[in-house]
């Protein structure tokens, strides 16, 4: 009879945890935009006041967010994004996201921003002079709603003067136009895409913000004096600036399951395990070595990550060991264990190129040379 | 298909923890994992064999193969909606560049099959990556991001992960160490092969002392299975013969051992080819010197080329301020200072042959050579065939014919055998003996 109970209390067990990894997992790898945002709160309001104003009273702004990896920037615009579009006011705003990694050149970026824009019908085989061009014939496009595709006798050249004549709202739409990677298109030719997108966020044509996430902090030494110039120098730094404190309460936070949760028996004693883990010596010890080598949100998910892992049926809640184990699994020093599979012969060529680069410090060495120390 | 352990021998602890990682078909996982670990410690073997096994979706690219930035991408879309379709052959994809890779990629993973779990890309030697385009490999790092699918990146690598971090930073993956195999590990799988006609034990014993006089010079399991499978033979062939049954260790031991020393010189240092080993072995006598690659006996050559030959090797081993003292009847006060070599110990032997000027070469000739060499073009052509017979180099463009440069590719004891024939004494000519 009692094993029947536990069978059941076993397969009840084993639901509750898959349950329990998806939606950590999905917290920790996915970064999922429902988390919450941790010290990091003046920098939002900041930021979703000029979004509204854009979207909202037709502004045009540009902005930068600074910070070093890992410290929330994609997090945060997608908080704000996701906000706003909650607004009602804000349906007709467009968003145009880019990416340096994915966008390496002007061309590639200017056929991603019409494919965003879904401008591609619009556009079709029209050959335009230069950058600028283009760009603004995307955002006249977007001026006057189009409702019928079809255009009367298109002159090129004329590109900024041709009429819609079927046409409702003469409003503009506002462009919000999101740089991942931005230290990457400075390094573009002449830098055009930054160039057109600051000239017209400066100039009244359409309300654009656009808005460039880095982690270099020296990023405007990059710019070109033309671009900086348009560029409003408004600046967002997320630097990552929680105490050690604040750093167990994210802890305990990441770590604890959601009100949503369907097994509430389960949550409550999982959000207490993780109570008590939070005020356990060793688990404090480990989260102060992580936190001494890296602040940022990043390192401390995958190390929650490597603890979850191991959950199982028969282990259902976490423990302290399984924190240290994790810890120990980041911290592997690799050349360390590189060396530790070599054979001896192999060491032995390595201590004679030791020995010469300490001897002659550091000037080129050949083999014949090793093999001869050897 | 056998259980994973029989298949997978002395890597629990990383499949299990693999495993684990990869957790439930519909949970997400980290973004990318980074696997290291030395030659041969079977990486790519547990990563093929675990998705295999698993059967969760996943497509296996080797860096290698991708010498441009389109192979590679193609390869992986191919193979991915090879995946997905249920029916005939679908059209080969195009892909040029990465951000069509991941517009062509989000729109294969909206299918049924591939949308809920989680798709695996697994790049071999993927240290390869880093040479490629730069925004590759932090592209592939965060490609969970940039498509917003369930998607897991695994590199596998030799070399650590430190040496693949770009300059501002990336999306740290996953590190997992493969550790190197133990001796007794290595001893475990290394007896999983043996042969069906003989017993386990006398194999195993004959891996015994295979490691025992190769585990201080190799751990490469890839060589240790070559050279036990081309050793075999010869251990065995005492008891072939009837001289000796398998449980006698020692006369076996006796047997081998001398056999194992030479192949450590010959087989393992490629100096012969393993066919050349295995004719060996089966003529039985003692061969007396064997004919590596490395004592090639010295080349029959006419009087002026060896002239040539000898002028080449101190042109490229004395450096041209020398040249003066060794070749010029009445070269003067030479300064000390002029002297002194620039660090004792590196001497020009061990720094490797330098390139010399046609004209260099010929100067030195005709102060070498007694009597009297007409610049014929004689002396030019058998140039040109020491550049074919691969003694002399050509360095720089061939197409240069007003200044070409030579550099002398010989070892010190093939050309003082030459000077020997010629009576010269070609020590005293060098600088490095002074």
């Amino acid at each position: 009879m009692s094993n029947r109970k536990s069978k059941n209390n076993n397969l009840i067990h084993a639901e509750c945890l898959l349950q329990v990894q998806r939606t950590l997992r999905e917290r920790f790898c996915h970064q999922s935009p429902h988390g919450n945002l941790f010290g990091i709160q003046v920098q939002y309001k900041h930021l979703i006041e000029l979004l509204k104003r854009t979207a909202i009273y037709g502004e045009s702004n540009s902005v930068l967010i600074i910070g070093p990896r890992g410290s929330g920037k994609t997090l945060l615009i997608n908080h704000a994004l996701k906000e706003l579009m909650e607004i009602e006011v804000s349906e007709n705003v467009l968003q145009v996201h880019l990416n340096g990694l994915l966008q390496i050149n002007d061309k590639i970026a200017l056929k991603e921003i019409t494919r965003q824009l879904n401008l591609e019908n619009v556009v079709g085989d029209k050959v335009f002079g230069s950058f600028a061009e283009n760009l603004s014939f995307l955002l006249d496009a977007l001026r006057k709603v189009p409702i019928v595709e079809d255009l009367i006798s298109f002159d090129y050249g004329n590109c900024f003067n041709f009429l819609w004549t079927f046409g409702d709202r003469i409003s503009s739409c506002p462009v919000i136009f999101v740089l991942d990677e931005f230290d990457l298109f400075v390094h573009h030719k002449n830098q055009t895409l930054l160039y057109n997108l600051f000239d017209i966020s400066q100039s009244a044509q359409t309300p654009v913000a656009v808005i460039g996430l880095t982690c270099r902090l020296d990023i405007l030494e990059l710019l070109e004096k033309r671009v900086k110039s348009r560029f409003s120098h408004r600046q967002i730094h997320l630097m990552n600036s929680f105490g050690f404190p604040q750093y167990i309460k994210i802890f305990k936070e990441q770590l604890s399951l959601p009100a949503e949760f369907p097994d509430k028996l389960f949550a409550e004693k999982w959000n207490e395990n993780v109570q008590r883990l939070s005020e356990d010596r060793s688990v404090q010890e480990v989260l102060q070595k992580q936190f001494n080598v890296s602040k940022n949100l990043r390192s401390l998910h995958m190390l929650l990550m490597l603890a979850l892992h191991r959950i199982t049926a028969s282990h259902p809640f976490m423990t302290s060991a399984d924190l240290m184990e994790a810890n120990q699994l980041c911290s592997m020093d690799s050349k360390a264990n590189i060396v530790h599979g070599l054979s001896v012969l192999e060491i032995c060529l390595i201590i004679a190129m030791k020995h010469l680069n300490d001897i002659y410090e550091e000037e080129p060495f050949n083999f014949q040379m090793v093999y001869n120390g050897f | 298909m056998p259980p994973l352990e029989h298949v997978v021998l002395c890597r629990e602890a990383q499949v299990s923890t693999l495993q684990s990682l990869f957790g439930e078909r519909h949970h997400f996982s980290f973004p990318s994992i980074f696997i290291y670990g030395h030659t041969a410690s079977g990486k790519t073997y547990v990563t093929q064999t675990l998705l295999k096994t698993l059967e969760l979706p996943h497509v296996f690219v080797n860096c290698v193969e991708c010498v441009t930035l389109r192979l590679l991408l193609e390869q992986i879309l191919n193979k991915l909606s090879y995946l997905n379709a249920s029916e005939g052959c679908s059209t080969e994809i195009i892909c040029e560049t990465f951000n069509d890779f991941v517009r062509l990629f989000k729109q294969i993973t909206t299918v049924e099959s591939l949308k809920t779990q989680t798709v695996y890309i697994v790049l071999d030697k993927a240290e390869y990556l880093r040479d490629m385009e730069a925004n590759l490999l932090p592209g592939f790092l965060r490609l969970q991001e940039l498509t917003d699918r369930n998607v897991t990146v695994i590199f596998l690598s030799e070399i650590i992960w430190e040496k693949f971090r770009p300059n501002t930073g990336c999306f740290e993956p996953f590190v997992l160490y493969f550790p190197d195999y133990s001796i007794g590990n290595l001893q475990k799988i290394l007896s999983h092969d043996h042969p069906p006609e003989y017993s386990a034990d006398f194999y195993a014993a004959y891996i015994n002392i295979l490691l025992g006089v190769f585990y201080t010079v190799c751990r490469d399991l890839k060589e240790l299975r070559h050279l036990a499978a081309l050793n075999f033979p010869k251990y065995c062939e005492p008891v072939v013969k009837g001289e000796a049954g398998e449980r006698d260790t020692r006369k076996l031991w006796r047997n081998i051992e001398p056999h194992l020393k030479k192949a450590m010189q010959t087989v393992y240092l490629r100096e012969i080819s393993s066919s050349q080993w295995e004719k060996l072995q089966k003529e039985d006598t003692d061969p007396g010197q064997l004919k590596g690659l490395s004592a090639y006996t010295h080349v029959e050559l006419p009087y002026y080329s060896k002239f040539i030959l000898i002028a080449a090797y101190l042109a490229s081993y004395n450096p041209a301020r020398t040249d003066k003292r060794f070749f010029l009847k009445h070269h003067g006060k030479i300064k000390k200072t002029n002297f002194l070599k620039k660090h004792e110990k590196t001497s020009n032997h061990l720094l490797g042959p330098k390139s010399f000027p046609l004209d260099r070469l010929l100067a030195i000739l005709y102060s070498i050579v007694d009597s009297r060499v007409a610049p014929t073009a004689n002396i030019f052509s058998q140039i040109t065939s020491l550049v074919t017979l691969q003694l002399l180099s050509l360095v720089g463009h061939d197409d240069q014919l007003d200044g070409p440069k030579y550099k002398c590719t010989v070892s010190l004891d093939f050309i003082r055998a030459i000077a020997r024939t010629v009576n010269f004494d070609i020590i005293k000519y060098l600088y490095d003996f002074l």
